[in-house]
Order: C-alpha cells, then structure tokens, then sequence
C-alpha cells in the first residue's frame, strides 16, 4: 500500500472539469512534483487534499486512512502540513508567533489550565518554543524572530511560511509553488531546504512547482497534468520527452 | 534605548519583558490602591466605571480585536449579566454565587450567538449582532415577570461574605479593580497560550488558521462565549454601581461606546482598553462642562473682539442652544470614531507608542516606521 494515494479525484465546477478522474500515489520519503500549464489543476489538487474544497468524486488516502470525509482542520492533525501559492501568513502577527501557532496541533492544554498559566502550560510553551527554534535554525530565520510579517520582504515569507508548515512537525508536506517570487539565490536555497527536508527530517514532499531547474533538481517523480488529467508519470526526465507533454507547453 | 538580550525562551513567555515593566506597572497598581484616599468621591466614582468600561473593552478586544469578529451586541450582554445578578439577589442568592451565575449565563448566550455567526463575517457580523442586542433589548422589556419590563429593577446593595459594600465604598473600588487586573492577566495568559494564537490566526487568514490545525468554528465559539462571560462580569458591577437597571440603559448606543472604547484605546494592545475607557468615561464631563461654559466663553471672546454687548448676547444664546441640541453628544462620538480610523487607526496607544519611540531615537525617528504596507495577493476565494 502506498503512503499517501489519491484515487479517481475529481472536481468539477458547474460544466468546468478542474480535477478529472486524477489518481496518483506518494511514496513514503519520496519528492513528488506536479507539474502542468496555468488551470491545469495544480493548486485544486491541494486544496482537495487539504479539505478546502470538498471533490465531486474519488478519494484520498494517507497512511491507509480514508481522509475524504475529515474536516479540514483534521488534515493539519494528521500530519499534512502545506505552504500556499499566495502566501497566508498571519499578517499583524510577529514571526515567533507565526511558528507557533504551526505547533497547534501539538498543544494539549485546556482553556482553564490556559488562563492561569499553570506551570504544564509554561512547560509545554517552552516545549513548543524549543521545536520552533529548531525550524527557525534549520531555514535561516534567526534574523526575523520578533519581526511582524507585514514588515518583512517577499523572499522571507515564502520561507517562513515554509517554516510554519514545519513546525508542526509533518509526515507530509504540500508545498504551492515554493519558488515563485523568489530571485536565483534563494531558488538555490530552496532546492536545498527541500532535499533537507526529506534526508534530514524525514518528511515526504508534495510539489506544485513551475521552475523546471527547481524540479528536476530535486524531485524523485514528476507528474504532468494539463485540463485536470494526468498526461505522464515518471523521472522528471521521462516526463519531460513525454510526447504529450511537449505538446501541452508548446502547443505542439 | 534598551537592548534585550534573550537568553533563555522563558524571555519569549513572561509578561514582563524586563524589570522597567514591573517598576512601571507597579507604581500604577500602588497609585491606583491609594486612590480612594485621595481623589474626590466624583472622581472615584468615575474611576469606578473606567474599571467596568475597561473590562468590558478587555472583552471586546479578545473578541473583535484579536478574533477579528465585530460585535455591536455588547451592550446586550452586559444587560444579561445584570439582569441575571438583579434576578438572583431577588431569591437572596450570595454575591459570589450570582456573580458567577451572571458570568456562565452570558457566557452560555454568548456561544449561541457564536453559532450562526461562524457563516457572517465583517458587516453581516455587524448587522447580527446588532439584531442580537435588538432583540434582548426587547425581551428585558417585554418579559415582565423577570426583568419588570421598562419600570427597570432595583439593584440591593452588594453584600459580600456578610459586609455590606456600598455602591461609593472603596471596597466596592477594590472589587472593581479585582476583576479588571483578573480579567487583564487571564486574557493576557490566553493571548500567550495555543488558544490566544488561534484568535489571532483567525483574525488574519482563516484558511491558513484551518491548514494549521485550528478548528476555526470551534474557536470562534470559545472567542464570543469568552468574551462574553467577561462583559457578563462586568454587567453585575454595572448592575450595583446604577444601582437601578431598566431596558433603556442597554441600547445601541451603549454598544458603540463600547467599540468606541476599544478604536480610540488602540485595537492591537489590552492597553488600549484602559485608555479607551478612560476617554469614552471623562468625556462626560468634558462634554458637560463644554455645554455649561462654552457660551459664555465664545461670548466673552466676541466681546474682546469689540463685539456689542446685544451682539454677544445674542452669540451666547445661540451657542447655548446649539449646545443643548438633541443627538449632539452621538455626533460627537461619530466625528470622534471617522478622525481616529482617518488618522489614527493604531488609537491612543499607537499614539503612545510612537511618542515612545520618538525620544528613544531621539533625532533619528521616522515617520514611515509606522506606516502600513497594503498587500493584495490574499487569496480571498478560498475564505
């Protein structure tokens, strides 16, 4: 059984198909990109996966656990953290409290125990503060600990919300573009950050990713869609000389 | 300027960052404990109600300013805390017994109201909760065998744990004052804690609070019966310090006050409930002495300017019954609110702050630092 399995996905928008009949698997520890034109039906598949939008058919299974039915915030407890291609950060908040409310699914405490303080909850604070120094090591983001976002450059928040999605410690990462917006530099950083990500913390990767260097630099398969189906499957290679493929992009 | 230097993460939790907070807000706190020894009974008595206005606004803060959720319904509960109190002290309930009662029965309404309002947000939000408060309004007067309908209900003197506590006692200051600190420091442990976080997250992208884990409905629930429990604490001081309650103590307007509080005060900052409190209670009679004075001071300043006597006479009049016209004090609320949002949003401690920040970098402050970016790529469709 594979790890994480999507099977006959599909949503469809009135007459609109944007996801039509998509199964595809991830393996555990595995980089997996998608790839695919603007509409192709990238972005929906994540927000399929993270319960934004309910499908019209099909289902989704993570660690043989059907996920279809679960609310949205379930997905997070789960262990499937994800970035988004326009970046929600919590605006008015600073960074440090950004990273924790990543660890949210984490926290144990009650409401009571909460408005007292009492010492479990300072226990678990620094437990949570711990781990999110750990992420803020891992990617960098030392400068920036007591920084509000809304003060902070586009580049720095492409990897803080990576960051976010770190801290809470995820078996599964869907990552939306995790390379637009940003200049060559930290391009490379990034690809860097994502081969950390599964050899060191052991998280497998899900990708929606349009720089091709980005993707064939790091992704173990790549997947092609274009108008909500799968055109190829395969090494980032194979997809690429797909017949299909070559005609979606170039019009072929 | 001060550096603070961070060397354990218990530095990130406390509340006080450093020793100046405990000096500062330890001086506060002794100014405010020898506070009845001092000042007039006038004085002490609006001191009182800057305490319920503060925590009331600490209430509407936890709820609209870092939930992110607008309410105008809180005049209602207030009114259903004291009417709860009133109600009780009828069958000789104890102070602690239906002060408590008070706080869970708005607490318990206030969820209700949470629950149809997980699907309205920004002005419907507004609207709802002003139908809320409409319709408690309505049933304090209509619902005559409990509230006495518009005679209003007599409020007994507080008797707590057998002493009597008048309503212009310091003790009755004291309690006051208890359950604002109360209120401050729980909601200020809440605001540090995994439950205060969600609020926030809330407040600023509902869809990442939901990847991230946050059971937003449930959290918006816990946000209002909060909030709510606190303005239904406060509503049973308010009850004993009128001293009387009747339905048309509650309205509207009480509820824009209520907001007024915490826009002027700053909306980001538990600071900016006290300030707003503050405010919103002495511009009463601030208000009062403008009305009862300005006349004859635009007269006596026409005078100066070698206007005749009928002249001024006839200036002094007019200015009188301008002053006495009906409605002006809510347009001087509504011209207060439109400068605040126009140019102060950050409200009095924003202002506090930037005046702090002045003469830390005494020649070099900016005035950009406060300015806010305006960011368009939010993926609203997903909300």
């Amino acid at each position: 059984m594979s790890y994480f399995r999507a099977e006959n996905l599909s949503l469809h928008f009135g007459g609109l198909k944007a996801v039509d009949a998509v199964s595809f698997a991830v393996e555990k520890g595995e980089i997996l990109s998608i790839i695919g034109p603007n509409g192709a039906g990238k972005s929906s598949i994540f927000n399929l996966i993270s319960r934004i939008y309910r499908p019209t058919s099909g289902r989704i299974f993570f660690e043989d656990q059907d996920i279809t039915e679960q609310p949205p915030y379930d997905i997070a407890k789960l262990g499937i953290a994800r970035t988004f291609q326009n970046i929600e950060l919590f605006e008015n908040a600073t960074v440090l409290s950004n990273l924790l409310v990543g660890r949210h699914r984490h926290s144990t405490t009650q409401l009571w125990q909460e408005l007292l303080f009492l010492p479990s909850v300072r226990a678990n604070e620094k437990v949570h503060r711990r781990r999110v120094e750990q992420v803020i090591e891992f990617l960098d983001l030392e400068p920036y600990r007591d920084k509000l976002i809304s003060g902070l450059p586009y580049g720095v928040r492409k990897v803080i919300e990576l960051a976010r999605a770190l801290c809470s410690e995820p078996k599964l990462i869907l990552l939306d573009e995790p390379s637009s917006g940003l200049n060559v530099e930290e391009t490379d950083d990034m690809s860097f950050w994502i081969r950390d990500m599964k050899s060191e913390l052991g998280v497998t990767v899900l990708m929606v990713e349009h720089d091709m260097s980005l993707v064939n630099r790091v992704s173990d398969r790549v997947i092609a869609l274009n108008y909500g189906r799968v055109l190829a499957m395969g090494s980032p290679a194979e997809v690429q000389e797909h017949p299909d493929v070559v005609a979606a992009y170039l019009g072929a | 300027m001060r550096f603070l230097f961070k060397t354990d993460y218990e530095d990130d939790i406390k509340l006080f960052p450093h020793s100046g907070y405990i000096i500062s807000y330890g001086l506060l706190l002794a100014l405010l404990l020898i506070a009845p020894y001092v000042l007039s009974s006038y004085l002490m008595s609006q001191l009182v109600f800057v305490c319920i206005y503060a925590t009331v606004g600490v209430a509407l803060l936890i709820l609209t300013g870092f939930t992110g959720q607008a309410s105008l319904g809180h005049a209602a509960f207030l009114a259903i805390g004291a009417y709860t109190a009133a109600y009780l002290q009828k069958y000789n309930v104890p102070f602690p017994v239906y002060f408590l009662a008070a706080g869970a029965s708005t607490g318990i309404i206030g969820a209700m109201v949470g629950f149809p309002a997980l699907r309205l947000t920004g002005i419907y939000l507004v609207i709802a909760t002003i139908s809320f408060a409409l319709i408690v309004e309505e049933i304090l007067a209509r619902w005559e065998s409990v509230t006495n309908g518009n005679e209003g209900m007599r409020v007994k003197t507080l008797s707590l744990l057998g002493v009597t506590v008048p309503r212009d006692s310091p003790t009755f200051y004291y309690l006051c004052l208890a359950v604002l600190v109360l209120t401050i420091v729980g909601t200020l442990n809440l605001l540090r804690s995994p439950t205060g976080r969600a609020f926030v997250a809330i407040r600023d992208s509902e869809t990442a609070a939901r990847s991230m884990g946050v059971n937003v409905a449930l959290y918006k629930v816990k946000s209002f019966a909060i909030s709510a429990t606190i303005t239904g604490f406060a509503g049973v001081l308010f009850a004993h310090k009128l001293s009387f309650i009747s339905p048309e103590m509650f309205t509207l307007q009480l509820s824009i006050e209520f907001i007024i509080v915490i826009l002027i005060g700053g909306t980001f900052s538990l600071h900016g409930a006290v300030l707003g409190a503050i405010f919103i209670v002495m511009i009463d009679p601030f208000l009062t002495y403008l009305k009862d004075d300005m006349p004859g001071i635009i007269a006596g300043i026409a005078a100066t300017f070698g206007a005749s006597p009928a002249t001024a006479g006839n200036i002094q009049s007019n200015a009188a019954a301008f002053a006495s016209l009906n409605g002006l004090k809510g347009a001087i609320y509504g011209i207060i609110i439109v400068l605040f949002v126009l140019f102060e949003p950050l409200g009095l401690y924003g202002r506090w702050l930037k005046i702090k920040l002045f003469f830390q970098l005494f020649p070099l402050y900016k005035r950009a630092t406060f300015k806010r970016q305006k960011i368009y790529v939010k993926s609203e469709r997903n909300r």
